[in-house]
Formats: structure tokens, C-alpha cells, sequence
């Protein structure tokens, strides 16, 4: 009897297995769900675009609609890796459109993206729908104007925090005027004036427009029209909220923002005059999210906008929201799920002195839903953060950045070990972590021993010894992404545990004490990891025992990449430098 | 802190657990070859300030630390944008503050602050100290810090001694001086 299940029934129960998770595990079952899953696979994730070939990803998911990629590493964010390392996005294009060319939806993290890249995408992929770039960069407004004229299905153009070569606003006069699917724009990144009229007309027929997120250059004159255009709006991302309007104008504004029925999101906000904040109370009570991380207000002002958001799910704002408005969003945002304090001052010399840790503990106290915290402060307490986990044992994601480096407790002067201790202690749920503060190698025990399901963590400026790192790679079990920036440790550590890194996605560390020679060995013990040495100013004669810039090491099946610079270094491109005496048992 | 932190670690290295390889290098100078090594590091210390820690870590000056704090630089951009704008007509006067003991500097823009207790109370909260009572007769008593400044002759005078206005426009840097120095200067002729 063929105990198979027949390929057409496992391809109708696939059909309702959207989590590529649970399709990685279908795939696995045997070699038959192995080819039904991949046959009827429609979005594709690749978190590590140098783990896998482009080609492998375009063989192995012919019906692939969605791709989703992701280049360089996080700290690229803070420029710590240099100009020119890769990431790009050129090839897996190529790979799509010969042999996917059925794509419609292309999402991209942190790659170099170039007007080529984006005339291939509007040449290739006849049903083209949705384009969205993070942290991208390499193209001009030329791209986006051959994306706009060829993508005659187009539904979203998102650009989010890009840095784009700003040749002019035309690129937006070239959507045509057949265009009418238009559901999500965002060109928030973008510097340049674009055409009043073009916008308006664009607007006049998107009726299934939800999303718009406008660029600075966009005046508050200017934002009226364009509300009244498309009151269905869910999403808005204002323009600048500081020309002088007269009170007609004013008015109209108001009215404009009172239509919008369906509004959820309200984010840009730039150099946001207090005297405008009231044009916004209609549309607070139904907000979920509300970002004004750019807005330079003061509390006084913050609060008013605050206090009548009560069903407010995300909020991220800057510290001018002192203690005081913390404790405000404490009693007034009971539905918060995540919060994100930035600070307000450009360096680290103008903080604001008046939020401190007692903001954070506030709101864990009286938000039962919050999850997700990103939190800078000039400094912290030990007590502070065991309140914080003992109130919300539900956190997932726990980023702490004290700003100043190696900055104790400041009422007891103690390392932040046991602050941090408590919060991986209680949060049984935590997957990201980011600590900061004076720590000892204790903290890391404390995180080895209990961050059981924590996946990423990001540290800086801690630790003694190369035990800090042992405690991480030996206990957290769960750990896909490390990310480390100047700790003292290196060596021995790596060594130890290099099995560990296979599990892992990738491992990133700069200016710590990893050895050429280390590296080197590592790279030939581990042959299923690439490690990349990334050194822009290496020694001359480059000794084993001279440390590197940075390392970066991840797991691939696509072998060492092509594109590497001349400041990236793989023992796969210079196999001749011989093996150190150091052996690993 | 930082010296009580590094003797408790020379104290503890004898009897330490290591996972070492026999014949590795010793991790402490191995760090600080690391740090003299990387380039993206900070200049040279100042000669002014001791820094205690100079055999085992030293601690980045916050000023010149790449990626940090680690805000992208898209929001870094526009943040400098909209103060490039504001600061249209008042430059502002930063000063470097130091203070013995700390290992790093501080920057203030004196037109900040409205006067003298202004000021001194926003670096007593900067730094973590009190500056006990002033008289223009005996200057700063009643603790150990005093706060001096160095003026365009390049002379280090007491805060508070001359009207704020010539304060502002003399000033070039801060210094709160800690211990036997500072009481000499401190306390008058």
C-alpha cells in the first residue's frame, strides 16, 4: 500500500502553510515534500544574501513572487563596516529574471541597489507590484522613474531611511496615468521638491491608496490638498510641520486631518511647531502607531498629543519626552506594545538630563502588552532594570543603549550585571537583547545561563576576559546573531567554540583581540563558514598575532563570495599564508 | 571606580580560570596593542587629564567614537539638519570640561546657562560632585572639588570671580580640579 500522501493533496495543504518556518521543517519530512514545498513556494526569505547562491534560490523556487533579501550586517547601520564591502543586489536580479520572471515583489534590507538594478527589475518583471527598500543605497532618482514608467501594476514603492543620489523631484511625473493600483508610497528619504500637481493627480486616481509617507519638502500649505485627496489614508507620513499658514489655511488643515476616518499611523512630523499640535487631536484617538522621533518638541508639548492617544500600540520619540511624558504615556497608553526613546542631542555631549531610567520603569509598570523596547539614557541603575523585568516578565526584545561608555550603576557605582541579570532572568522570552554600561564577564554568565531563547544580541564597550564570550557561545542556545564592538577578548574563546558558529547566522566583531592567525585557522577548521577578515589599514607583513579591524563570520552554502574588496580578507583568497603552530584539540 | 576595578583584576589574575591554551598570550596586552592598532580609535590623550587606566582598558573619548552611540546616520543627518538650521544666528560657546579623575571630557555651549549657579549646578549634575559654598573672599569651601577655568592669557582662574559676560568671552576650557591643588587655588591668596 503507497502510504504517500498524492503530491496534489500535500500541495493543497501547503497552501495554507504560509510560514516558510513551518515549510523549512515541511521540507525536510522527505525528498518529495521536499519538491511539492519548494514547487509551491511564493515568498522567499533570505536573511544572509551571501548564504546562498542566487542561482540555487531561483532553481530551487520556480514559482517564487516574493523575494526577500538582506545584505549587509546590522552595524553597517552605524557605519562600522566601510564603503564599497558588498551586498549587492546586481546578481540575485540577474538570477530572477531569467529564471523567476514572474517575481512581483521585491523587499530589500541594507543592499547596494543601482539605477541598473532597478531598470532591470522595471525591464524584467512584467507584473511587478512591490518594491520596498530599508537601509538601501547606490541609486538615484533616475531609478525610481524607470521603476514608475515600466510597472504599470505597481502597488508599493517604499523607500525606507535610503540614500539616494537626489537628481530632482521628476522621477514622480513619470507614473502614468494609467497607473491606479497604488496602495503604499514612501519616499520619506528623499531630498528634493516633487511637483505639487504630479502628487495630487497621482493621489486623484490611487483610491486603494492606504500608505503615504511624504518627504520634508513637502510643505504643511501643500499637505492639505493632498489630505483631502485621499481621505482613506491608514498611514501618513507628514512633510515639514513648520510654514506659517494663516488661519484660513489652518482651519482647512484641520478639517483635512478630522476626514481622516481610517487614520492609524502618523509618522514624520519634522520641525513640528507647537502651535500645530492641535491641528492633530482628531485623529489621535485612533492611532496605533505614532512615530515622532523627528518632531522637536518639548514634553509640555508631547504630552498634549499623547494623552489622547489611548489606543496607542507603538510609540517612538525622542527624549524630550522626559521622565515626566514617559509617565504621561504610563497612564494614557495602556494598549503599548513597543517604545523607542531616541536621543535628542546630535553627540553624546548634549543629552537631556531630565529622562532618566525612571521614564522606562514607568511605563513597565503600568503597560501590561509592552514588548519591545528600545531605550537611550545617559546612564542606568541596577534597581531600575530589576523593577523593569519584575513588572514585565513578557519582554521580547530588551535594547538598552547607555550612552556612555563603561558607565556604572550611577547610584551605586556597581557594574549593570545584576540589572541585567534580572531582566534574562524573568523575561523567559526575550530574543533580543542589546546591553551597554560598565559589565563584567558576569553579566555574560548571567546571559549564558539564562537567554535560552534569545536570538540576537548586540554588545559594546564590555566584559574583562574572553569568558564573557565562552559564557555566550556555550549557554544561549537559541543565539542566531552576536554582534560585538570593541571587548576585550578574541582568540581563544572563538576557537573553543567554532562549532557553535555554524548554528549561528552570523557573527560580528570589531576592534576586539581576534588574531590574524585566529581567523586563519578558524577559516580552514570551518570550511561551511566564510570568515571574513575586513581590515582597511592591515600591517604591512600582517604577523599571525596581529589583530584584525573586524570579523565578520557567517555560515553559506554558496562557498567564498566573488565580490569581496581589496580590504576583505578570506583565507579562501589567500590559501598561502601557512598555519600557525597554535593547534585546536 | 575605575582604579578600585583594576586593581581587584590584577589581584585576581593569579588564581583566574582560564580557558587558555598553554602558551597563549596574556589578554591584557593584547588589548592595548589592539587599541593602539585600530585607527578608528581616538586621538591621543590629552596630556592635561591622567588617565588611571592606561595599562588595561582605555576607555574611547566619547567625541571621537565611530557608530557611537549607535544611531543611523540617516537620523544623525537629520537631527545636525535641524540644528544647522536653528543655530542660524547664535553659534554658541563650547568649551571642554574636564574633571580630575574622570576619564573623559565633556563639551558644554556656555550660552546655555543663564549664570554662574546655572552652570555650576548643571556640572555638578554632569559630573556627580557638589562644589561647596562661594565667597569672593575665600573662593570654593566645603569639599574637595573647585571649579577653575583657563582663560585667553592661559591662565587658570576660579570660576566666578569676574562678572559672567567676561566669563563667557574669556573662557577657553573648564577644569574641576580635585584634592591639593584644588584647595590651594580654591581657598584665596
Amino acid at each position: 500500500m503507497d502510504l504517500r500522501l498524492p503530491s496534489k493533496v500535500l500541495e493543497h495543504i501547503l497552501s495554507f502553510v504560509d510560514s516558510n518556518e513551518d515549510r523549512n521543517s515541511v521540507s525536510l519530512v522527505c525528498k518529495s515534500w521536499f519538491e511539492t514545498e519548494r514547487r509551491t513556494r511564493k515568498r522567499v526569505i533570505v536573511r544572509n544574501c551571501y548564504a546562498v547562491t542566487p542561482a540555487a534560490v531561483a532553481r530551487r523556487f520556480p514559482e517564487m513572487k516574493s523575494l526577500t533579501l538582506k545584505g549587509k550586517p546590522h552595524f553597517a547601520d552605524y557605519n562600522l563596516v566601510p564603503d564599497g564591502w558588498g551586498g549587492y543586489v546586481w546578481p540575485w536580479i540577474e538570477a530572477m529574471a531569467a529564471k523567476c520572471p514572474s517575481l512581483e515583489e521585491l523587499r530589500l534590507k541594507r543592499m547596494v541597489v543601482t539605477d541598473e538594478c532597478l531598470e532591470k527589475i522595471a525591464a524584467s518583471f512584467k507584473d511587478f507590484k512591490v518594491l520596498v527598500l530599508t537601509s538601501c543605497e547606490g541609486f538615484s532618482t533616475d531609478g525610481l522613474a524607470a521603476i514608475a514608467v515600466a510597472c504599470r501594476n505597481l502597488r508599493e514603492l517604499e523607500l525606507r531611511e535610503c540614500i539616494v543620489e537626489d537628481i530632482g523631484g521628476d522621477w514622480l511625473s513619470y507614473f502614468p496615468e494609467t497607473l491606479t493600483s497604488l496602495v503604499s508610497l514612501d519616499f520619506s528619504c528623499l531630498d528634493s521638491e516633487v511637483k505639487l500637481s504630479d502628487l495630487e493627480r497621482l493621489l486623484s486616481r490611487s483610491p486603494n491608496l492606504k500608505s503615504l509617507k511624504l518627504n520634508r519638502a513637502v510643505s504643511l500649505d501643500a499637505l492639505g490638498s493632498l489630505l483631502r485627496l485621499a481621505p482613506q489614508l491608514v498611514e501618513l507620513g507628514t512633510g515639514s510641520f513648520s510654514d506659517k499658514l494663516d488661519q484660513e489655511a489652518v482651519a482647512k488643515l484641520s478639517q483635512a486631518f478630522s476626514e481622516l476616518k481610517e487614520l492609524k499611523s502618523l509618522s514624520g512630523l519634522w520641525d513640528v511647531l507647537p502651535e500645530y499640535i492641535p491641528l492633530l487631536y482628531s485623529v489621535c484617538p485612533g492611532l496605533t502607531s505614532l512615530n515622532l522621533s523627528y518632531a522637536t518638541v518639548q514634553m509640555s508639548d508631547l504630552v498634549e498629543l499623547i494623552t489622547r492617544c489611548s489606543n496607542l500600540q507603538k510609540l517612538w520619540v525622542m527624549d524630550l519626552i522626559e521622565d515626566k511624558g514617559l509617565e504621561v504615556v504610563a497612564s494614557s497608553c495602556k494598549e503599548l506594545r513597543e517604545l523607542r526613546v531616541f536621543p535628542s542631542g546630535a553627540g553624546l555631549d548634549e543629552t537631556n538630563v531630565a529622562m532618566t531610567e525612571q521614564g522606562l520603569v514607568y511605563v513597565s509598570e503600568a503597560c501590561p502588552n509592552l514588548e519591545s523596547v528600545l531605550y537611550f539614557c545617559v546612564q542606568f541603575t541596577n534597581t531600575a532594570m530589576v523593577t523593569i523585568a519584575r513588572n514585565r516578565p513578557n519582554l521580547k526584545c530588551f535594547r538598552l543603549c547607555v550612552m556612555e561608555p563603561f558607565a556604572p550603576d550611577h547610584k551605586t557605582q556597581k557594574p549593570l550585571d545584576e540589572g541585567f541579570k534580572a531582566i534574562v532572568e524573568r523575561c523567559k522570552d526575550l530574543q533580543r537583547l542589546s546591553v551597554s554600561g560598565l559589565l563584567t564577564d558576569k553579566a555574560f554568565e548571567y546571559i549564558g545561563t539564562h537567554g535560552k531563547k534569545l536570538r540576537m544580541l548586540s554588545i559594546a564597550f564590555a566584559g574583562d576576559s574572553d569568558l564573557m564570550l565562552h559564557h555566550l557561545l556555550s549557554g544561549c542556545e537559541s543565539l542566531n546573531k552576536l554582534e560585538i564592538r570593541d571587548c576585550p577578548f578574541g582568540d581563544t574563546a572563538l576557537l573553543e567554540n567554532a562549532a557553535k558558529l555554524k548554528t549561528m547566522r552570523s557573527l560580528w566583531m570589531s576592534s576586539c583581540c581576534v588574531s590574524f592567525g585566529a581567523c586563519k585557522l578558524l577559516s580552514q577548521k570551518m570550511p561551511k563558514l566564510n570568515v571574513e577578515v575586513i581590515d582597511e589599514h592591515p600591517l604591512e607583513t600582517r604577523p599571525d598575532s596581529s589583530p584584525v579591524e573586524r570579523i565578520y563570520i557567517y555560515r553559506t552554502l554558496a562557498g567564498p563570495r566573488l565580490d569581496m574588496p581589496e580590504f576583505v580578507w578570506t583565507i579562501h583568497k589567500n590559501p598561502e599564508i601557512g598555519v600557525s603552530h597554535l593547534a585546536i584539540k | 571606580m575605575f582604579v578600585e576595578k583594576m586593581d581587584e583584576f590584577v589581584n585576581l589574575k593569579a588564581t583566574e580560570l582560564r580557558l587558555g591554551l598553554p602558551g597563549t598570550d596574556n589578554v591584557c596586552e593584547q588589548r592595548v596593542s589592539c587599541n593602539s592598532n585600530s585607527n578608528k580609535r581616538a586621538l591621543q590623550p590629552d596630556a592635561e587629564n591622567e588617565i588611571e587606566s592606561s595599562t588595561m582598558k582605555t576607555p574611547p573619548r566619547k567625541a571621537q567614537i565611530v557608530g557611537w552611540p549607535p544611531v543611523r546616520s540617516y537620523r544623525k543627518n537629520s537631527i545636525q539638519t535641524k540644528k544647522n538650521e536653528s543655530d542660524g544666528e547664535s553659534q554658541g560657546i563650547y568649551v571642554k570640561v574636564s574633571m580630575d579623575g574622570a576619564p573623559y571630557l565633556r563639551k558644554i555651549d556656555l550660552s546655555c546657562y543663564k549664570g554662574y549657579s546655572d552652570l555650576l549646578k548643571a556640572l555638578e549634575l554632569m559630573f556627580k560632585f557638589s562644589v561647596g559654598e562661594y565667597s569672593e573672599r575665600d573662593g570654593y569651601r566645603g569639599s574637595d572639588f573647585v571649579p577653575t577655568y583657563e582663560d585667553k592669557d592661559g591662565d587658570w582662574m576660579l570660576i566666578g570671580d569676574v562678572p559672567w559676560e567676561m566669563f563667557e568671552s574669556n573662557c577657553k576650557r573648564l577644569r574641576i580640579m580635585k584634592g591639593s591643588e584644588a584647595r590651594c587655588l580654591g581657598s584665596g591668596v
